[in-house]
């Protein structure tokens, strides 16, 4: 369907291989951090969230790899790295 | 410990057109590619401008997995409730030559990298570039998924993010104000269908651009180009708009928006979306670009920031792959010279300024700045849906005189406005 689908029905489209840690990490303590807010508004994949304790979590699976997040919220709030050779995603059309 | 002649850091356009030209020369050259494939990381809106790159690769372009010529272009002012486009059709862009193309990339960078085997060059996909070498102040090679893998030189071509070259001390992580996120959907959809819908003949294609609601008024535009057998169709925001301008907005939406605007669903119905991709762009233009040489290092594509957008067109991979065959080109030289320091890797530069990258980079320097005026996409949106709303408005009683319906829209205040508008736009 090219209808309006959820974002994880989306991603769910798409070639992921799994990696055995996360390649992008929120660093500890930065969790509140105001300039890590802005990844809930730029992620095109929808990734962070903001919780009830006002704490921006992250979850890995779906990652698109664009590099949104570590240029809008910088290097000192994400440790970022790209997945091992290999893993992530696998765009079949690009 | 294995010894190359050259590095090449990322399977992309710039990395294989580098990888392409020098197995050209029997140069002993190894591609390192993260991905599963070349082009299992790469996304482009949709369109690759064939005609500044030609003649540097005469024998890519008669097999090349292109998908459709651009033959027909179209832009779309966007307001909340109306729309107006121009269409553009030509005999210019019916004639081969084809100056542009639809494309994909997971189809033709892979496809690009055989071509570059066939001519010697090595390549490794599934490999992540860990660490840069450096030795003496020189990069002398990378460590890759443990492996230590040593050259005379480097060519980082890994990407907008471009680690190699950041870990090189060439760039700084970037700054939101220079960058873009474009993210899309590939929709597939029978081939006959989409020749009806978009009106082509053959393997003639569409491209379309809208500015305006598209992206809430935000700096950007949505793009819809026609494939073989599917439509790409996207939105390219600016990072830096998107994270702090009101209204905020979750980037996911804008596109969902975007699909269920008449104009577009009606383009769309029945397709099946297989694809959503997304990808950082550099839209800094010329204040932004990377350093692109240091000594054992060059780095060309979009980790250098060759990327360029200046409102109709939106280009980057002709420049990635002209980047890449004169990164080929310095390191030849170098290798004649047997030096492969940053003042030797500095012809480079001068081949850059002599080609049609550094001259198109100077001449659209003051793009960004021009293209950042936020009326251009709000206000003239609006404007220009409203006299089209009052031109073509057949009320019940009287009409007005069309002259005074669109003169209420142009009182001396909003002239003053839009010439100072003009004088920003004419800098482009």
């Amino acid at each position: 369907m090219s209808d309006i689908m959820g974002l994880k029905a989306k991603l769910g489209l798409d070639v992921f291989k799994h990696d055995n840690e996360p390649h992008i990490k929120i660093k500890p303590g930065m969790e509140r951090d105001p300039r890590l807010k802005r990844a809930v508004l730029v992620c095109p994949a929808g990734l962070y969230s903001l919780n009830a304790e006002g704490e921006v979590e992250l979850t890995i699976d779906g990652c698109l790899e664009c590099g949104t997040c570590r240029i809008a919220c910088g290097v000192e709030v994400l440790d970022w790295n790209y997945p091992t050779g290999g893993a992530g995603v696998q765009f079949r059309f690009g | 410990m294995e010894k190359f002649d050259v590095i090449i850091v990322g399977g992309g356009l710039a990395g294989l057109a580098a990888a392409y030209t020098l197995a050209q020369q029997e140069l002993e050259v190894l591609v390192l590619e993260k991905g599963d494939y070349p082009g299992a990381k790469n996304v482009t809106g949709g369109r690759i401008y064939v005609s500044p790159v030609r003649d540097l690769f005469p024998d890519l372009w008669a097999k090349a997995p292109l998908e459709r010529f651009i033959a027909h272009e179209g832009v779309t002012m966007m307001a909340k409730e109306r729309s107006v486009s121009i269409a553009y059709h030509g005999q210019e862009l019916l004639e081969e030559p084809y100056q542009s193309y639809s494309i994909l990339r997971a189809k033709f960078d892979r496809w690009f990298a055989k071509q570059a085997e066939r001519k010697g060059a090595m390549l490794v996909t599934k490999s992540r570039v860990d660490e840069v070498i450096i030795e003496d102040g020189k990069v002398c090679g990378v460590w890759a998924g443990g492996d230590e893998l040593r050259a005379d030189v480097v060519i980082a071509c890994d990407g907008v993010l471009s680690l190699t070259a950041e870990k090189a001390g060439l760039r700084k992580p970037g700054n939101p104000h220079d960058f873009a996120v474009g993210f899309k959907e590939v929709i597939e959809l029978p081939a006959e269908t989409i020749e009806n819908r978009f009106n082509l003949t053959d393997n003639e294609g569409a491209a379309h651009m809208f500015m305006g609601e598209v992206t809430r008024g935000k700096f950007g535009g949505g793009f819809l180009y026609t494939n073989k057998e599917s439509l790409s169709l996207g939105i390219v925001v600016g990072i830096k708009d998107l994270m702090e301008d009101q209204p905020a907005i979750e980037a996911p939406v804008l596109l969902d928006e975007f699909k269920q605007r008449p104009e577009i669903a009606a383009l769309i119905r029945g397709g099946e979306t297989v694809e959503y991709s997304a990808h950082v762009i550099p839209e800094g233009g010329l204040n932004a670009l990377t350093k692109l040489t240091g000594n054992g290092i060059v780095v060309a594509g979009d980790a250098a920031g060759f990327s360029m957008n200046i409102g109709v067109t939106v280009r980057g991979m002709e420049y990635a792959l002209a980047s890449g065959y004169y990164a080929a080109q310095a390191v030849l030289k170098a290798r004649e010279a047997e030096d492969y320091s940053a003042g030797s890797l500095a012809v480079y530069e001068q081949l850059l300024k002599d080609s049609f990258v550094m001259k198109d980079f100077n001449s659209f320097r003051n793009a960004p700045e021009a293209l950042e005026n936020p009326r251009l996409f709000t206000h003239y949106p609006e404007l220009l849906g409203n006299v089209m709303r009052d031109m073509y408005h057949m009320p019940a009683g009287p009409k007005d005189r069309l002259y005074p319906t669109v003169m209420k829209y142009m009182k001396f205040n909003d002239l003053l406005k839009m010439f100072g508008d003009f004088r920003k736009v004419k800098k482009i």
